[in-house]
């Protein structure tokens, strides 16, 4: 009889808000098309946030800096509360810090055993770095437009100038292995991968993207608002998160080990 | 014409600019601490396994000596009784020889005494004879005449002379 009540009480409650949610409409589709959203989510040519009233720029690289921020702050309560407490016989916290470092850096150490030193605090940065800003726009941080409407802050990897930045920084990290090891050879090796930056960038930014702008398409319409959701915006991107995570900084670690492998071990393999 | 996605060679600096000073964060605050750490414990049990490696050496180092220590005292237990069995041999043997000696001795004084008493004997039995001659003599003297007892005392006389020595 309980249980009765319960359920008509719980049908109830969702047809109301589904009636209210109808009857009040979406703001988003009053102030802009599907296609200009589609467009300003690629382009980023219309809602752009002003930083520090110095230069207008794109969401995401405020989502970057807000990401980084985010980041450094919980490093640092780590490093007061956690760090200090380290004990050979690991707790729960230092179990989970102890395997995200040792994962980075046993990739590191696997895929480029010849110098490997820089390599793991790079892909261990990127890797962190990836996986948080994906999570980011789950959160739903806003931000206030330069024409004065309001925005959830994005994905930083969505904007296209993060995704070249994060490529070519990548890029220029990969010739700078070969170069310390094997000098004008080692540039040679990393320039015949000449197709890397644009490929590593365009991976991470195609990926982001195709995510939001699918978030983007089913919010906008107040039908598809209901359950897709939860799939789309939290399942999708947390997957995204893990295997753009893992694509980056596998190809990272695969590449710099390839150019930064010393010539007779070369000859030796062949 | 402009470029196209909107790219931003500003706001390509500005992400580098970002990503440097978070990967500098990191490192000072996260990486490198935890991985100080990790060295620093994978140092402490490499140390604990090289003293437990070094230890079982010592102690296969000590039982090797030992096993040498207890061989040599074997094999010097071993020469020890051979030793003690040839001196208890030579003893033995020397005991033998001196009753053999000693039974010879008591052999050949018997064998003396013997002699010795047999002669007495002889001489006891020739002064008995002697004795019952001359007891015989005295009677025949006295029963036939001077002539008869000086002839028997003739007859006597040559046979001491016949006597052999002993």
């Amino acid at each position: 009889m309980r249980n009765k009540k319960g359920v008509i009480l719980w049908l109830l409650i969702v047809a109301v808000l589904f009636a209210a949610s109808l009857m009040c409409g979406s703001p988003a589709g009053e102030t802009e098309s599907v296609q200009t959203a589609m467009r300003d989510a690629v382009l980023h040519d219309i809602n752009r946030i002003s930083l520090f009233g110095i230069k207008d720029v794109n969401p995401g690289l405020i989502s970057a800096f807000c990401v980084t921020g985010i980041l450094l702050i919980a490093a640092l309560i780590l490093r007061i509360t956690v760090i200090p407490g380290f004990t050979y016989v690991p707790g729960k916290a230092q179990l989970l810090m102890e395997t995200l470092v040792g994962m980075f850096d046993g990739m590191a150490k696997e895929n480029s055993p010849h110098r490997n030193k820089g390599l793991g605090l790079y892909i261990f940065t990127a890797g962190v770095y990836i996986f948080c800003s994906t999570i980011f726009e789950l959160f739903g941080f806003q931000a206030v437009t330069t024409e004065g409407t309001s925005i959830a802050l994005p994905a930083p990897l969505s904007d296209v100038n993060a995704a070249i930045a994060l490529g070519c920084l990548s890029y220029l990290f990969i010739i700078s292995g070969g170069v310390m090891q094997n000098g004008i050879t080692g540039v040679g090796r990393a320039l015949k991968e000449f197709s890397l930056p644009i490929s590593m960038s365009f991976r991470l930014f195609g990926a982001l993207l195709s995510g939001l702008l699918v978030t983007e398409l089913v919010y906008y319409y107040i039908t598809l608002s209901f359950v897709l959701p939860v799939i789309i915006g939290v399942l999708f991107t947390l997957l995204h998160a893990l295997i753009q995570s893992y694509v980056l900084t596998m190809l990272t670690a695969l590449y710099y080990g390839e150019v930064s492998e010393p010539k007779s071990d070369k000859n030796r393999i062949k | 014409m402009g470029v196209p996605l909107n790219i931003d060679w500003q706001q390509i600096l500005l992400h580098l600019m970002n990503f440097a000073i978070l990967a500098g964060g990191l490192y000072f605050l996260l990486y490198k601490p935890v991985k100080d750490f990790m060295d620093k414990r994978a140092a402490h049990y490499k140390e604990m396994e090289e003293e437990a490696a070094k230890k079982i050496s010592d102690a296969d180092e000590l039982r090797d000596s030992y096993q040498k220590q207890l061989e040599d005292v074997r094999a010097e237990i071993e020469k020890e009784r051979n030793e003690a069995r040839r001196e208890n041999e030579a003893e033995a043997k020397k005991q033998i020889e001196e009753a053999r000696k000693q039974a010879e001795k008591i052999i050949a004084e018997a064998r003396a005494e013997a002699e010795r008493d047999s002669e007495k004997a002889l001489h006891d039995s020739q002064e008995a004879m002697k004795e019952l001659v001359a007891a015989a003599t005295e009677r025949l003297m006295i029963k036939n005449d001077d002539k008869a007892i000086d002839m028997f005392l003739d007859s006597v006389e040559r046979g001491q002379q016949h006597e052999p020595e002993g």
